[in-house]
């Protein structure tokens, strides 16, 4: 495999992006979707204090949950943490701030934020405790609440197959919010089930264009589901 | 015997959906209908982690770990299914094109208000896409027992829990029988075989009128 662009990195080389109190983004719905070694990979550098962005805390095994339960971050921007306890008990005890969006705003935020946008306006959470301390924005006499874009210092994406330039593919319900975050970070780190020649993927096919791509890695992705 | 009431409440919200409706299934009970859709229907169900187009459970041994429901249970994609990425997916619910979500509920108010995602000083498990659902849905119906565990409505004026959306719920499948939320509130259209009127009013925490034709609901032949 040729490395013309300094873009196909071991996992070691990609976790020099994460560091202490840096803002990450990490795809995945309940796991699925979610990059097993890179999750690993952070667990084992231990860095702290990290902004966990994520659409769930995952599953206790496979998910970003993991780092959450490993107790390395400060906040964590998410949907729901209902699959698991970890996330739950650090917000009882104090250790952990989560600020919960609705899952399509959190989704929109975020794609907002990988395409250059400050922010969206949306009647979802209008009357609930979402919209507390939020702007309200009046378009065409109807109220709307700002939700600010987010971004990320760092991206952890999983494809199911990725090109030398970073152009990506992905597996049916595994794409999730993996094209959105590809897009919302200064670093994106691409965790590749294959890693092809260019011109191997055909253009039609490409999700997420290589230009959002900073890191690739290989990762082997060996684990089990809790119904296998 | 006639069916369990779970199951009779999911066979009537599986009379809501038409031929060709774009649907959402919340967990519990909802996720029954889709044993109630009548061959002759094609249905597509979208769950909001990416597919438009939620089949059933895959044999075992053959599931796919990449086709997931949004409880992440393995599924399968039916012909015509699509996937996409998850502001898509929520794309699809805001912009008026699902037709019909089922959800459950902790809290129906008498205007539609819906609390379903948190009990203060309980677990918080996070709304998920319940506020997107609920909010932007063509059509939200809610299944839920009558009165909750401890006997106390689950339909009133007002909900005391945190509002999942506003003003949301059109209709409610009950262990009793089936409510419509009006301008004048709670009117009860159909009530399950076993079950009065009488009751109803005693378990609703608020006013409920009585439908002209009012349909027994009786399944005991299913």
């Amino acid at each position: 495999m040729k490395n013309r662009f300094n873009k196909i990195k071991t996992i070691e080389e990609a976790m020099k992006h994460v560091t202490d109190g840096c803002t990450i983004m990490i795809a995945g719905f309940g796991g699925i979707g979610s990059s097993y070694d890179l999750i690993q990979a952070i667990i084992k550098k231990g860095v702290k204090d990290l902004t966990l962005i994520s659409i769930d805390a995952g599953d206790p095994d496979v998910g970003p949950d993991h780092i959450v339960g490993n107790k390395q971050c400060k906040k964590l921007i998410t949907s729901h943490i209902g699959a698991t306890e970890a996330a739950g008990d650090l917000f009882n005890l104090g250790e952990l701030d989560i600020e919960f969006s609705p899952q399509g705003t959190l989704a929109e935020r975020i794609r907002a934020g990988g395409v250059g946008l400050a922010g969206i306006l949306t009647d979802v959470g209008m009357g609930t405790v979402i919209e507390e301390g939020k702007e309200k924005i009046s378009v065409n006499g109807k109220d709307y609440l700002l939700e600010t874009a987010l971004t990320a210092d760092v991206a952890i994406i999983l494809a199911e197959k990725a090109d030398e330039f970073g152009n990506l593919v992905y597996s049916k319900t595994a794409r999730g919010l993996n094209p959105l975050m590809a897009r919302a970070a200064d670093v994106t780190i691409v965790d590749a089930k294959e890693i092809v020649e260019l011109g191997e993927i055909d253009p039609e096919d490409v999700i997420t264009p290589g230009a959002y791509v900073d890191v690739i890695v290989h990762g082997e992705g060996d684990w089990t589901w809790g119904w296998q | 015997m006639g069916l369990a009431v779970k199951e009779m409440m999911a066979k009537r919200a599986a009379e809501e959906i038409e031929n060709g409706n774009v649907v959402n299934l919340g967990f519990g009970i909802p996720q029954k209908v889709v044993n109630y859709i009548p061959p002759e229907k094609k249905v597509f169900f979208h769950a909001e982690n990416g597919i438009l187009g939620a089949g059933p459970a895959p044999e075992k041994g053959k599931e796919d770990p990449d086709i997931v429901d949004s409880g992440c249970v393995p599924i399968t994609a039916i012909k015509g299914a699509s996937y996409f990425d998850s502001a898509d997916s929520f794309g699809l619910v805001r912009s008026g094109k699902l037709d019909i979500t089922i959800l459950g509920a902790l809290e129906i108010a008498e205007n539609g208000d819906l609390a379903n995602w948190m009990v203060p000083g309980g677990l918080i498990p996070g709304m998920g896409g319940a506020m997107d659902l609920a909010k932007k849905a063509k059509k939200v119906i809610a299944i839920t027992t009558h009165t909750d565990k401890k006997g106390n409505p689950k339909l009133k004026k007002r909900c005391e829990l945190p509002l999942t959306a506003t003003e949301c719920v059109s209709l409610i499948i009950t262990d009793l029988g089936v409510l419509e939320v009006t301008e004048n509130g709670f009117l009860l259209k159909e009530l399950f075989y076993g079950h009065t009127t009488d009751e109803v009013i005693t378990k609703t925490g608020a006013p409920v009128e009585i439908s002209n034709n009012l349909r027994l609901i009786d399944y005991k032949e299913a």
